[in-house]
């Protein structure tokens, strides 16, 4: 059905779509309408799962994890401070292998307080053994949660999966949103480990230095698994529903000289600068990121390469400046962009464009840098 | 002992005129939580620090780089309140200064997430005050159930009325034996000041929990603010006492009411969020008002 | 690309106004968006909230600095924000108002939301709802059609008076 909606509301209505057995899941701006609606649909019927309203985030990861390993589908959301407070469950469901679902509305961390968008807090769950997907359209934020919980679930995969959207800027825009009927694209949720008293193991006990990494090796197999898998999902979504993704999303770029490289919002951003640079006889193209975990393979040879980080390691440099240089050996010209909700328009992106310095790194609205 | 009160201070001209809390705050209009930070500042005076974890003083107290605040305010992370101020404590203490450490938290901060470090630091005999504000619900982020929502109340979270009943703060911190702790409401600013002087007054961890109506979460009129926490005191559905060494005294204002309690309807029927409640939940609310004034009754009477 | 800029005081309905008339271009087989621009502050401060309506689809997510036009909704505000901030010199400008206000001229214009509310007794709260009657003053102008203006208010809300509202607007309002 063809509607309006923010793009919290349109998680939720995957959410409702998806029909998980247990949500567990706690507060926070600007995640709070995906679990006000959730709680909505739970209260009028229209959502026969569990919803369980816990007194933390911490809490709310370790409910859904003894849900998954129950043997039900289960989903939850948060943001900023509430992820790095579920931070230690986060690990524990990547290494339980449990197909947990999360959105997280991507916001800033204090001090100080800072309810607006940043990537620091899913890279800050970098190394969890997550999948993570950032979007850019409301339409993008419903597609990718109902593909989350197909991607996650499948055998080959078992690892939760994180659903990005950036906070303010696409939680609460309104645009179209035409939801689907899914049919049988979910199919029944299946644990092969999901607890069974008829076959009693232990699940997560002490385990050696002569064992522990082979279960590590094992989330990275499937890491490296998943990338198929993905590829799959997002063929079968296309054919079923009409809409295709793919680990970028790849604007005028063919014949570009200068490639910017962004994710979230301010990757659909960049596509408005492009036709602008391109209205001057620049050759720009743009590449929003769109999967982080796995990070895919990306052809940038030969080009120019920009990159908005809206995130920043420090003592390093921007996370995706990083994972670029270290994955295509290209020096890109690295711009340290739209931290805390900073606003970033398309003239700006271009006038990154226009004033690029390959090699260096800049941070927007800083002028004493170096 | 060191049991220290200035009884001289028995009406509202008493109360010492410096403002620690602005008038260009960033609340609410009607909002009870932020004229009760006034009275307690003014009770504490200018040697303090408030500490504030993620709750609706967050954004109170004034937005960067504007403050409403003539006292230090140290904000921190949403269930770190207590921890933080127990550091802070010590600290002065080892410096041999006297600086009052005041943890101000919404009740989500403390029920809630925070309860685990509230817990630790009354355990641990930490030398500090902490206040929950309560508003019943989670207000900086737009009204949500917190467990110390009422039976029946309509959030954001329960828009068919919260199932189960208030979690009940006073019996877990009484569980603690600290040296004080009593309640407070917005409607009654010279017995909370007084409340927050006493509690200065003692060494050891204190505690004062304060019921703050707020209009939007209650969704009651702005201007019927100090109605709405009389009546709440009235019809005993919230009992003014202090526990002092483990000997609890009813305040003034619940004394007369725990006697002859307004009907509970008073209260309830001025707020949006009890809209629609059925006959059965309302009942149960009114069993539990009941059961509380006589649980009260008998504590101080000494029959427990 | 047609940009408006609306601009209310926490909890007078700018947020939903935007929605609406996003929702009402929709229907009118546009492309729109509708975002609200959140400060850190309580009920009651002022919030802007951008619409954005185009024939292709919208990509843009930064503010609105150039709008083409402003939707004023407590003229209050103006005391404390340049609504006319980056109006286009072509741009028009909708008050929330009986009268027209001095300082506020060219293609300014002006309807009587407030008290178009109170009579059709469209109030939550003490406060009167002006997302709905304003839809009717957007029609009016030609943002977006009448049946699709109204068509948006009763997918949103059950109760006819917003309807009755949009079009009371619709018919004061001078163009
Ligand atoms: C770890 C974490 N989770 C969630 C939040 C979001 N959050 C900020 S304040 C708040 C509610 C506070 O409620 P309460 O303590 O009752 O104070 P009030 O806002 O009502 O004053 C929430 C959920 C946060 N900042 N950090
Ligand atoms: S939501 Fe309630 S407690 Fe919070 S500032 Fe507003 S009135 Fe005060
Ligand atoms: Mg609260």
């Amino acid at each position: 059905m063809l509607t309006i909606a923010t793009g919290n509301k349109a998680v939720a209505d995957a959410v409702k779509a998806a029909k998980p057995g247990v949500i567990a899941a706690y507060p926070i701006t600007p995640q709070t309408e995906i679990v006000e609606q959730i709680a909505e649909y739970v209260t009028a019927g229209d959502l026969e799962s569990r919803y369980v309203p816990v007194e933390s985030e911490h809490s709310a990861m370790a409910a859904c994890i003894g849900a998954s390993v129950a043997g039900v589908r289960t989903f939850t959301a948060t943001s900023s401070h509430g992820l790095l407070y579920m931070h230690e469950m986060v690990h524990w469901a990547a290494g339980a292998r449990l197909p947990i679902v999360m959105a997280n509305v991507n916001r800033a961390l204090g001090p100080g307080w800072n309810t607006w968008a940043e990537h620091t807090d899913a890279f800050s769950q970098r190394d969890t053994g997550w999948l993570q997907v950032f979007v850019g359209t409301v339409q993008e934020a419903y597609d990718a949660t109902l593909m989350a919980f197909k991607i996650a679930e499948d055998e080959r995969v078992l690892l939760p999966m994180m659903v990005n959207l950036d906070g303010f800027a696409l939680s609460h825009i309104t645009q179209s949103l035409d939801t689907v009927e899914i049919g049988d694209f979910l199919p029944p949720y299946h644990l092969p480990h999901a607890i069974d008293t008829e076959n009693p193991c232990g699940y997560g006990p002490m385990t050696g230095p002569a064992d522990y990494f082979r279960f590590r090796w094992d989330i990275e197999r499937s890491m490296r698994d998943a990338r198929g898998v993905i590829a799959e999902v997002e063929r079968e979504f296309a054919e079923r529903f009409g809409r295709s993704y793919g680990p970028t999303e790849d604007y005028r770029c063919e014949d570009a000289d200068v490639i910017v490289v962004a994710m979230g919002t301010l990757g659909k951003e960049a596509e408005v600068a492009i036709d602008r640079l391109r209205d001057e006889g620049i050759k720009a193209g743009s590449m929003r990121l769109r999967w982080f975990r796995p990070f895919p393979d990306l052809d940038l040879a030969g080009r120019d390469v920009v990159v908005i980080d809206r995130d920043y390691s420090f003592g390093f440099g921007g996370v995706v400046a990083h994972a670029i240089r270290s994955k295509t050996g290209i020096e890109p010209y690295s711009v340290i962009a739209g931290l805390g909700g900073q606003e970033v328009t398309y003239n700006d992106i271009a006038d990154f464009v226009r004033n690029r310095r390959p090699g260096t790194e800049t941070w927007f609205g800083v002028s004493d840098h170096v | 002992m060191t049991n220290i009160v200035e009884r001289s201070v028995t009406n509202l001209s008493a109360i010492p005129k410096e403002e620690y809390l602005y008038k260009c705050t960033s609340a609410c209009a009607g909002c009870s939580s932020s004229l009760c930070l006034r009275y307690v500042l003014k009770a504490a005076g200018p040697d303090t620090v408030l500490v504030v974890p993620a709750c609706c003083t967050s954004v109170i107290q004034g937005i960067y780089p504007g403050t409403a605040m003539n006292v230090p305010v140290y904000n921190v992370a949403f269930a770190a309140a207590a921890a933080c101020a127990s550091g802070m404590s010590e600290a002065f203490s080892a410096m041999g200064r006297e600086t009052n450490v005041i943890a101000y938290a919404g009740d989500g901060g403390t029920v809630d997430i925070g309860i685990q470090a509230l817990s630790g630091a009354f355990e641990r005999g930490t030398n500090f005050l902490y206040i929950c504000y309560d508003n019943e619900a989670y207000g900086n982020t737009g009204m949500q159930r917190s467990g110390s929502t009422p039976l029946g109340a309509r959030t954001t979270t329960t828009p068919g009325g919260k199932p189960t009943a208030k979690k009940d703060l006073d019996r877990i911190i009484a569980a603690h034996n600290p040296p004080y702790m009593a309640t407070a409401c917005s409607a009654y600013p010279l017995d909370l000041y007084k409340k927050v002087k006493k509690a200065l007054s003692i060494e050891g961890p204190k505690f004062i929990h304060i019921l703050a109506p707020c209009p939007p979460g209650w969704r009651y009129p702005t201007e019927k603010t100090v109605e709405m926490g009389k009546l709440a005191v009235k019809t005993g559905t919230w009992i003014l006492y202090e526990r002092e060494f483990g000997k609890l005294s009813i305040s003034g204002p619940s004394r007369a009411a725990m006697k002859r309690p307004a009907p509970l309807e008073d209260y309830i029927r001025g707020q949006g969020r009890f809209k629609n409640l059925d006959p059965a939940t309302l009942d149960l609310m009114r069993q539990q008002v009941r059961q509380n004034i006589e649980r009260i009754a008998r504590e101080e009477e000494g029959v427990c | 690309m047609y940009e408006i800029r609306i601009h209310s005081r926490g909890g007078q309905g700018g947020v939903t106004a935007a929605k609406l008339l996003a929702l009402a271009a929709f229907r009118d087989g546009k492309h729109a968006t509708a975002c609200p621009f959140y400060g850190a502050e309580r009920r009651g401060a002022p919030v802007v909230s951008f619409v954005r309506i185009d024939d292709e689809p919208i990509k843009v997510y930064s503010q609105i600095h150039e709008p083409d036009l402003v939707i004023v909704l407590d003229t209050s505000i103006m005391d404390v924000v340049d609504v006319l901030d980056g109006l286009r010199a072509d741009g028009e400008v909708l008050l929330n108002s009986a009268h027209p206000l001095p300082g506020c001229n060219g293609t300014c214009r002006y309807v009587d939301l407030t008290g178009i509310a109170l009579a059709e007794n469209l109030v939550i709260a003490g406060s009167p709802i002006l997302n709905t009657p304003v839809l009717g003053a957007l029609a009016k102008m030609g943002v977006v059609t009448l049946p699709s203006a109204e068509q948006a208010i009763r997918e949103m809300f059950t109760d006819e008076r917003n309807v009755k509202a949009a079009r009371a607007a619709y018919e004061e309002l001078k163009v």
